[in-house]
């Protein structure tokens, strides 16, 4: 069985490509190029195709496959199949998928739990990855107001960093936020940007 | 406490209503908490909508027709009770084609230009390479309207030129690598062509069909039924920013709104010209003021015509090689939901049509038609050809089409 997993994200295609090399018999393509995507598809004749949700070149595929259903190896979608529960989890974990007509539903169906799963793990790993750049962000900002309060009140780095500790708890509000407004209030008195 | 409604849309201009609605606080007046979810494809808008990641979105008219018939995917019936905007698209040629059939940097005659693009299509198809357009998507009247144009014009769409799906943001590449020869987008893509040099924009959509419909803000049928409050909520917020959109003293705080990363990520250069309909057809000339290039608010405009809805569908049978159903012709009508426009602006002053239907493109001038209270001036609805479209005589209307 071939199948093609569309993704501009190399590091996704990756995660997805190693789960499905489970199945024994499935031969995995990658296509992360945006240039002749159509004619690569139409090269490699796949049994199932996976794209991501956020992928620009959904609607050119569709009209692709829209068109393919007057050809010999018609490709249906797998809405076709009616399963709403199995596409509402993969809309879910950002995927779409397109399966050739005449597949039976419970050869695809664990495949496409899989690339699911997959991509659920890797969209947990980016939220991971984007909250600890969010944290570093936060001490950042800590720091500069910090150093903004020793500035201009003549404070210690312990007494400033008290100071919005105490500001924070009194406006029931985090450390951070308190931060950012000393950082945004310095800036307009300053004329920055 | 306001209630939370989520609305799907792509980058483009004529997503401006929603985004307005929230940025200039209308929807929060009406107790609208309103969030908007940016997408790249109209698949993903459509998916989400479908699967309930969205509460409504900003859809291609036709797309949203389509769904509700089954075509492409099982069918799901929608509800549109609000266009979002009439026309706003335009015909960008690739510099060598339209040197060959339209050399002025003014908007052609679509007659004119269509007979000279015809004898070009004639001699291409004749040395073996068919010109190519680009559009949308498929069930967009993008491709409806440059069809209804080319074959207005002896030019066979699928037979003496190709019709390929661009995604928006890409057809200014597919023009400057000869993928595409030509091109039918919303703003802000034909601007971009122009200032990268690959393309002039020859003609306006609105040229074809003065008041054409374009994208709807889509709800499901049962969603609609579950959020019909908030969705009556969100016609009247919508309104509001309507009127404030059309005014000229707010057009460069609208293009800016629309400029941010969040919404349209774009130049608010760009985006302001299309507001004020200034198009700069060929770089370096001055822009063009086409005021019927993209429509809103005034007329009505945002009122769902049913005759609209069954133009659409006569569009839909006639290029997708359907034939006439009443059944089908009667799902497609139902999408559009003037009842729900009308409940939702009963009491506010503003304008309803006492009709639902009209006889589309038979107006060549102003003409006043009858209102709830009052009546409503509306101008010239022609389709490029002369022809009109009476919803009551849709059978005859597409047997008579070739």
């Amino acid at each position: 069985m071939k199948i093609v997993v569309i993704d501009e994200s190399r590091a996704r295609a990756t995660i997805i490509e190693d789960g499905l090399r489970a199945f024994g018999d499935a031969e995995i393509f990658i296509l992360s190029e945006r240039s002749a995507l159509i004619a690569r598809i139409a090269e490699i004749e796949p049994d199932i195709v996976l794209i991501d949700l956020g992928n620009p070149a959904r609607d050119v595929l569709e009209e692709y496959f829209a068109v393919s259903r007057a050809l010999a190896r018609p490709i249906a979608m797998f809405v076709d199949e009616s399963d709403d529960e199995a596409i509402a989890a993969s809309i879910d974990a950002g995927v779409s998928a397109y399966v050739v007509a005449g597949l039976s539903a419970p050869r695809i169906r664990p495949l496409l739990d899989l690339a699911v799963r997959r991509f659920q793990a890797f969209a947990r790993l980016e939220q991971e990855l984007a909250e600890a750049r969010g944290q570093l962000h936060e001490r950042e900002t800590i720091d500069r107001a910090k150093r903004i309060l020793m500035n201009e009140r003549r404070w210690s780095e312990p007494e400033a960093y008290a100071e919005l500790r105490r500001k924070a708890m009194d406006s029931n509000r985090r450390i951070a936020a308190i931060a950012e407004a000393v950082v945004t209030a310095h800036e307009l008195m300053n004329g920055m940007r | 406490m306001s209630e939370r409604l989520t609305i799907g849309f792509l980058p483009l201009v004529d997503a401006c209503l929603p985004i307005l609605a929230r940025e200039l606080g209308f929807a929060e007046a009406e107790g609208l908490d309103l969030r908007l979810t940016r997408d790249v494809t109209w698949a993903t808008v459509l998916d989400r909508l479908l699967y309930g990641h969205t509460d409504a979105a900003h859809l291609l008219a036709p797309l949203a027709i389509a769904t509700s018939l089954g075509r492409g995917r099982p069918a799901q019936p929608l509800s549109a009770p609000f266009v979002l905007g009439l026309n706003g698209n335009a015909i960008t040629l690739r510099t060598d084609l339209a040197d060959a059939v339209w050399p002025q940097a003014i908007l052609a005659d679509p007659v004119a230009v269509g007979a000279a693009l015809a004898e070009e299509a004639r001699a291409r198809a004749a040395a073996g390479r068919r010109l190519r357009f680009g559009v949308v998507h498929r069930h967009s009247s993008h491709n409806y309207m440059l069809r209804y144009w080319l074959a207005g014009c002896g030019i066979r769409p699928d037979e003496d030129i190709e019709i390929v799906t661009v995604a928006p943001p890409f057809s200014a590449d597919a023009l400057a690598s000869g993928e595409i020869d030509g091109t039918c987008v919303g703003e802000p893509w034909n601007s971009v062509a122009v200032d990268r040099g690959v393309g002039r924009i020859v003609l306006a959509t609105a040229q074809i069909w003065r008041r054409g419909v374009d994208k709807v803000l889509a709800f499901k049928q049962s969603h609609l039924a579950d959020r019909q409050g908030a969705s009556e909520r969100l016609v009247r917020a919508m309104r509001q920013a309507g009127k404030w959109f059309v005014d000229p003293d707010n057009r460069q705080e609208a293009a800016a709104i629309l400029a941010r990363p969040d919404y349209l990520d774009g130049s608010a250069d760009i985006i302001g010209r299309a507001i004020a309909d200034q198009m700069v057809l060929a770089l370096g000339t001055e822009p063009l003021f086409y005021p019927d290039f993209m429509f809103q608010y005034n007329e009505a405009a945002n009122f769902p015509w049913i005759s609209q809805a069954m133009w659409l569908y006569s569009q839909l049978v006639r290029w997708e090689g359907l034939s006439y159903h009443p059944a089908d012709a009667a799902r497609a009508a139902a999408v559009f939901r003037p009842d729900i426009y009308r409940r939702a602006l009963a009491g506010t002053g503003d304008l309803l049509p006492g009709a639902s239907s009209k006889v589309e493109g038979s107006l060549r001038g102003p003409l006043a038609v009858g209102a709830q209270q009052g009546e409503i001036t509306l101008t010239a609805d022609s389709f490029f050809d002369g022809r009109i479209f009476d919803p009551d005589r849709l059978q005859a209307y597409i047997a008579a089409q070739t």
